[in-house]
């Protein structure tokens, strides 16, 4: 599967209050969580970004709460994959639980710019910014992850598993 | 050979021993979620086509972040908490009965040394204080739990952190966790379990090792473990397990098993702040200049226990919150509200002109009963002052301990104890 889109690149610590304030959870629909998407990090986010388009950070981004809504509402803002250094871990594994790509790789982080066009190969890691005309490859995930992402998550992973089917 | 950590995942996973890095599939002795993550669990749960909980004696389920119900969608979230639990038969606390939850379930016996408990909650590795294998997780993992009554977990490698000698007065729990936090960074501990021995830590009272433990994911742990002794077991009496189990505590085989070893000299430790907009920003209070402020904060699932306001309420008492300060005291559960009116506290706080509030998590996540506005500045006893943390993406957060705390409400600025009082009415813990 290949994704494309346009870099909405921050730096380092990235944290959920950021990604989704707290003072919009009192919902937890994905799309209406999507309006406050980086409102306190980047209020142009929501008018900016596109079907498709590519969060970029440095390290341990989604740092703070366990809120599920903040992978949420990235989701559903459209964005298609986040590539940083490094994730918080409840964040990685909510992101992964619900189906969003996530890729770590500092190359990748360190030679695109915001605006850069990208493009992700999810099945190789790849990823190529088309601008600059560079490719790098993502840290493999470990076999136990990619048998949750190939179910579709982890409520279709454990639907196999209590249905006995898993391989 | 194996860590504290390692030991229990192992004996939650059907394994001889586990090795960090592993992936396991750990049973849950608790499973819990919240007013704000609750109802996602429960949305994912009912994807499941499964009909019962694993278990409701161990499924957990506590109305605080908004709770009083501040605005309809918030009364929505409670009910559907509420609807589910009452049709489970899961273990549910409602308002007026209850707290925040981390305050609450050591308080109820619900946890325990050598247990696994996951929580739809970043703050769940609170529990590490009593010897649990205690971590936070989203909805969706623990609708799984809900269900099926385990789930995944990558092995963590595990730091020790060693406090050496005595702590100075007026420092506590809160000042240790900022400390190392300061020290380490953010994501210092990511992916790690932290665990905390030393002279200094084992004369640490419990609500200390609570506040300790809470704050580990602000170093980004995966838990924050303590060992279990004398003061471990005198608190499991004073509150026994609600379901009459019987906990095993285990201990690190040896040194070598850690993947790190810090150690810090406790008597170099000064009251803490942890200025904007990381807790890692941290100053020595006496090094924090002059900082006017608008609000104080005194509660949380970090420092919302009953000594906390002890110390609070020795600083306060005839003394006056400044006339240019809000003073909000939020005990951590009701026993806390109740205990601590027993004592005259909440009279202490009232008569220096605090507010004190029903027990909620509210202002600590910008929910709401404190929320500030632009260019405001609020002394908090909570656990994170990101940007936009307490309310407007322009006011500012400075964590500290409750000495702090409440000596900045009486002079209304970023103050140490010491400046307010010159003797330590209360031991700080």
């Amino acid at each position: 599967m290949t994704l494309q889109g346009k870099v909405h690149k921050y730096g380092a610590d990235v944290d959920t209050d950021v990604i989704i304030p707290a003072r919009y959870l009192n919902v937890s629909d994905a799309d209406l969580l999507a309006e406050h998407c980086m409102e306190d990090i980047d209020p142009e986010f929501r008018e900016r970004k596109r079907e498709g388009d590519m969060i970029v950070a440095t390290s341990n981004f989604g740092c703070g709460s366990s809120r599920e809504h903040a992978p949420l509402a990235i989701k559903a803002s459209g964005i298609s994959c986040v590539i940083a250094y490094s994730f918080a871990r409840i964040f990685f594994r909510n992101a992964i639980n619900i189906g969003l790509p996530l890729l770590e790789c500092p190359e990748a982080v360190d030679s695109c710019e915001a605006g850069d066009i990208l493009e992700v190969d999810l099945s190789r890691g790849e990823i190529t910014n088309t601008t600059r005309g560079t490719t790098f490859t993502a840290k493999p995930y470990p076999e136990f992850m990619m048998g949750i992402i190939n179910a579709g998550g982890l409520v279709e992973h454990t639907k196999r598993r209590l249905e006995g089917n898993q391989s | 050979m194996a860590t504290v950590s390692e030991k229990i995942i192992a004996a939650h996973a059907g394994r001889d021993s586990v090795s960090p890095g592993d992936f396991a599939n750990v049973a849950c002795d608790i499973v819990m979620a919240n007013d704000i993550t609750g109802p996602l669990s429960i949305k994912e749960f009912n994807k499941l086509g499964v009909d019962r909980v694993f278990d409701p004696k161990k499924v957990v389920m506590v109305p605080d972040h908004f709770i009083p119900a501040k605005d309809i969608n918030s009364a929505i979230q409670a009910k559907a908490i509420r609807e589910f639990s009452r049709e489970q038969g899961c273990v549910y606390y409602e308002t007026g009965r209850a707290g925040i939850e981390h305050v609450l379930l050591p308080q109820e016996g619900l946890v325990g040394p050598g247990q696994v408990v996951i929580g739809a909650d970043s703050h769940t590795c609170t529990y590490g204080a009593l010897g649990a294998f205690a971590t936070g997780m989203g909805s969706t993992d623990i609708a799984i739990a809900m269900a099926t009554g385990d789930i995944w977990m990558k092995v963590p490698h595990t730091i020790k952190f060693v406090f050496n000698g005595k702590l100075q007065p007026w420092v506590g729990g809160k000042d240790i966790i900022l400390h190392i936090i300061g020290d380490i960074g953010i994501d210092g501990a990511l992916y790690a379990a932290m665990e905390f021995h030393g002279d200094a830590i084992h004369a640490l009272e419990m609500d200390g090792r609570f506040t300790i433990a809470n704050m580990a994911i602000e170093a980004g742990a995966k838990t924050g473990l303590f060992p279990v002794d004398e003061k471990t077991e005198a608190y499991l009496s004073a509150h026994p397990s609600k379901w009459g189990c019987s906990y095993k505590s285990y201990e690190t085989d040896s040194d070598s098993d850690y993947s790190r070893i810090i150690e810090y000299d406790a008597a170099s430790i000064e009251p803490t702040v942890a200025f904007p907009h990381l807790p890692s920003n941290t100053k020595k209070v006496s090094e924090a200049g002059d900082v006017s402020i608008d609000q104080v904060v005194i509660g949380s699932c970090t420092n919302g226990r009953m000594s906390d306001l002890q110390v609070a309420a020795s600083l306060l008492k005839d003394r006056k919150v400044h006339p240019n300060v809000r003073c909000i005291v939020i005990p951590g559960s009701q026993k806390v509200y109740s205990d601590a009116l027993d004592e005259g506290l909440l009279k202490t706080f009232m008569d220096a002109g605090a507010v004190v509030s029903t027990p909620t998590c509210g202002p600590c996540l910008g929910g709401y009963m404190g929320i500030l506005a632009p260019g405001e500045r609020c002394v908090s006893t909570t656990n994170r002052n990101f940007v936009g943390r307490m309310g407007s993406p322009q006011s500012e957060v400075y964590l500290a301990g409750p000495a702090v705390a409440a000596a900045s409400a009486v002079t209304g600025r970023i103050s140490g104890p010491a400046e307010v009082s010159s003797t330590r009415e209360v031991a700080a813990r």
